[in-house]
């Protein structure tokens, strides 16, 4: 009737224009085609990036979140397109990654009816988003995007998923937006009570021991100039957690290393002699603090958080600064004494004495024939001089990406840090670079985690996104191989790899490629990756059997930290 | 910590899928929910939920956390029994003819307080309302006459202290948008 009337489909299209989103990672079919109908005749307004399977369009849609700070949008269809979104909405949930995903469904009048292609999305996605929705009726598809967005990125940021009915995708409505503000249930940013922060200073004020342990909060929250100032003015060494990384420059003096399982001797052996344990955006994971009943029992714990739900969840807080980092930390500035801590540090330095002879120098230069995946690192490093994007995936080049990789600026260390997904360094790098296209990406990925979402290759193929991809091969499941040679005497059940030839694979997707198996041959090689204007893959061997130390076996005390 | 039996409460906006999203809080601790009831609140579209849990404090602290957390959830409380009133409801259905053949229903209907809801030539129903000792304590007693059907409720429960939800949403309501 009207003209002024649009349909659900080109409603959802004009919700997301007007949510600022100019790109998105989907997958067509037939429940979702009304929207992609609407995609096409908006592609000069809105990308859409065709990927190889929909778990590769969550994990673009996050590492394109996590470079860039922005919400990222995956599209699927409903049953399988929907339901293989789920491993990327989790681990978007639990690393607290801005995403919104939109699933197609089967027609209202066929719900619940186990129509082709329907999948209760809604319930299966339910513990693994912030939110989630679904319509029905075209009416409410303004209102319900503009939550979405607001869900997502607000307060502690997260995955939403919205379910949209194919009869909704039709029906025409007359469309007007307003973006969401604020509702009456949820409150994302606490107000921050001064006296906490008074309090908290107080106790950091007449500390001999301080120590910080910042995570992804500052990042989420662009506190990142306030962080330094605050480990500046005070002195206080500050560690980080893995999501934490690249949150203050990795080259910083007062900069002590990675807490956690495989992080660095001091920072993990001094949280049980500090006095006064700073927590700032980080939620005490099991792998930052070991066996929870011999952590930090001696300090007194100040806890900066966003999320209500983390306070007291497993570390038991002195005192419990509520609200947004940037906020408190803000707010604290002015109030913190300065001061140098010169005694403490040298703590710090000794302790990092004893890992440079124990495991760093030995990884960074091995005097063994095969090449560490380290000294990669270190080479990647040489040559991206810290400014690089780096994406890991899952295992021990993980670690060895996250332990020795330089960073110069913050959003630059994208991984899954919670969920520990293999397979997501891939896609998360095609999202990052087309989201920081100035910045050079390089993703590390395992030979295990690589053949989870290789085919992503095809999407880099196709969108030419010059994305560098470094494989450290190592024929092995290597994580899992150290676990079975340090706690299964060695019984390698199923974790040795026969792998295919890598190389006529990145080849037969037209991507340049080479294999370096000579140590001599890596810094030409690693030089001329990273010179390369188009995407490169570079497959590294690395010795099959090198472990990752120092590691904390699980459930041992953070100070019980094996460096071999 | 010792376990013990805790009520909680949650306030919610009447969504579809948010019983689906509260209860898989618990299933994720692997925590059995004792009983559960979801009603209308004194707050006109407010949906209430009463959920009891044997589990510890640190335990209901952290769940109650992660329901208030949920976008849809107004606020979230615990209690122990001492710090509530309580009650549930029971049906017990028997057959009418027993009302007469066997006269000491009569008496235990009248002692335990319990009523009459509704006779019918095949049948009567009693209902009680009370703590959960009460209801057994009736139930043991009429079992040896031959319960035909039997039902009891989720705990209901209000607060001793004060909830203000409806002055936390009239703050809601006032914050600048």
């Amino acid at each position: 009737m009207g003209t002024n009337k649009i349909s659900g489909a080109e409603a959802v299209i004009r919700c997301l224009l007007e949510e600022g989103v100019d790109l998105v990672y989907g997958y067509p079919g037939g429940a979702i085609m009304p929207v992609y109908d609407e995609l096409y005749k908006f592609k000069d307004q809105l990308h859409h990036v065709l990927v190889r399977h929909e778990q590769g369009a969550t994990h673009a849609a996050q590492g394109f979140a996590r470079a860039t700070g922005k919400v990222g949008v995956a599209i699927a269809t409903s049953g399988p397109g929907a339901t293989n979104l789920v491993t990327g909405i989790a681990d978007a949930q639990i690393d607290s990654t801005p995403m919104v995903c939109i699933t197609g469904q089967v027609g209202k009048h066929l719900l619940g009816s186990d129509a082709f292609q329907e999948t209760d999305i809604i319930g299966i996605s339910t513990p693994v988003t912030k939110w989630n929705y679904q319509i029905t009726e075209a009416s409410e598809i303004p209102e319900i995007m503009a939550k979405a967005f607001y869900i997502a990125k607000s307060g502690r940021p997260g995955p939403v998923l919205i379910d949209i009915t194919k009869n909704a995708q039709f029906d025409e409505i007359e469309f007007s937006y307003k973006k969401c503000t604020s509702i009456r249930s949820y409150n994302p940013k606490p107000v921050l009570n001064i006296d906490k922060v008074k309090e908290a200073a107080e106790i950091i004020n007449t500390a001999k021991k301080p120590f910080i342990i910042f995570g992804q909060g500052v990042i989420l929250s662009e506190a990142e100039a306030e962080l330094k100032a605050l480990v500046e003015k005070s002195g206080i060494p500050a560690a980080w957690t893995i999501l934490g990384l690249s949150a203050m420059p990795t080259d910083h003096p007062l900069n002590v290393g990675m807490v956690g399982m495989h992080g660095n001797y001091g920072p993990n052996v001094l949280t049980n002699e500090c006095d006064v344990l700073i927590a700032l955006g980080m939620r005490f994971d099991d792998r930052v603090t070991g066996n929870l009943a011999t952590y930090a029992k001696q300090a007194k714990v100040i806890h900066f958080e966003i999320d209500p739900a983390e306070i007291d969840k497993n570390v038991k807080t002195t005192v419990a600064v509520l609200a947004d980092l940037k906020e408190s930390l803000t707010a604290l500035l002015p109030i913190i004494e300065s001061n140098s801590h010169e005694a403490w540090h040298n703590e710090f330095k000794e302790k990092y004495e004893i890992e440079l002879e124990a495991v760093i120098n030995d990884e960074l230069k091995p005097k063994r024939e095969g090449i560490s995946m380290g000294e990669t690192i270190e080479m990647i490093n040489k040559h991206s001089k810290g400014d690089a994007i780096m994406v890991s995936d899952v295992g021990q080049h993980q670690m060895f990406a996250c332990r020795y990789a330089k960073f110069n600026s913050t959003k630059s260390n994208v991984t899954s840090g919670g969920l520990g997904t293999m397979g997501f360094a891939l896609p998360a790098a095609i999202g990052a670079k087309m989201g920081m296209p100035n910045r050079e990406v390089v993703a590390i990925i395992g030979d295990g985690g690589f053949q989870m979402t290789i085919q992503e290759l095809g999407t880099i193929f196709q969108t030419k996104v010059p994305v560098k991809i470094v494989v450290l091969n190592n024929e092995f499941l290597g994580m899992v191989r150290q676990w079975q040679q340090l706690f299964f005497d060695k019984r390698y059940a199923s974790t040795e790899m026969i792998n295919p030839n890598f190389i006529a694979i990145a080849e037969g997707y037209y991507i340049k490629a080479k294999k370096v198996t000579k140590r001599e041959d890596l810094d030409a090689a690693v030089a001329e990756m990273m010179a390369s204007k188009e995407s490169y893959f570079l497959e590294v061997m690395v010795e099959k059997e090198n472990n990752v130390f120092p590691m904390i076996p699980t459930g041992a005390s953070v100070s019980d930290i094996r460096l071999s | 910590m010792e376990n013990k039996t805790f009520t909680i409460s949650v306030y919610s906006e009447n969504n579809v899928g948010l019983l689906n999203r509260i209860s898989g809080i618990f299933l994720k601790r692997h925590i059995n929910i004792l009983s559960l009831n979801v009603s209308e609140s004194e707050i006109e579209n407010v949906s209430r939920f009463i959920i009891v849990v044997n589990t510890t404090e640190k335990w209901v602290q952290n769940i109650v956390g992660q329901i208030e957390k949920q976008i849809e959830v107004i606020k979230a409380f615990y209690h122990i029994d001492e710090e509530t009133i309580f009650l549930e409801n029971a049906l017990f259905k028997i057959e009418s003819s027993l009302l007469f053949d066997e006269k000491q229903i009569q008496n235990i209907i009248k002692e335990s307080h319990s009523q009459i809801v509704t006779v019918a030539r095949d049948f009567f129903v009693i209902s009680k309302s009370g703590q959960r000792a009460e209801i057994e304590s009736l139930y043991e007693k009429l079992k040896p006459f031959g319960i035909m059907q039997f039902v009891r409720s989720g705990r209901i429960s209000v607060s001793k202290a004060k909830m203000e939800i409806s002055t936390l949403l009239e703050e809601l309501k006032q914050e600048p948008v």
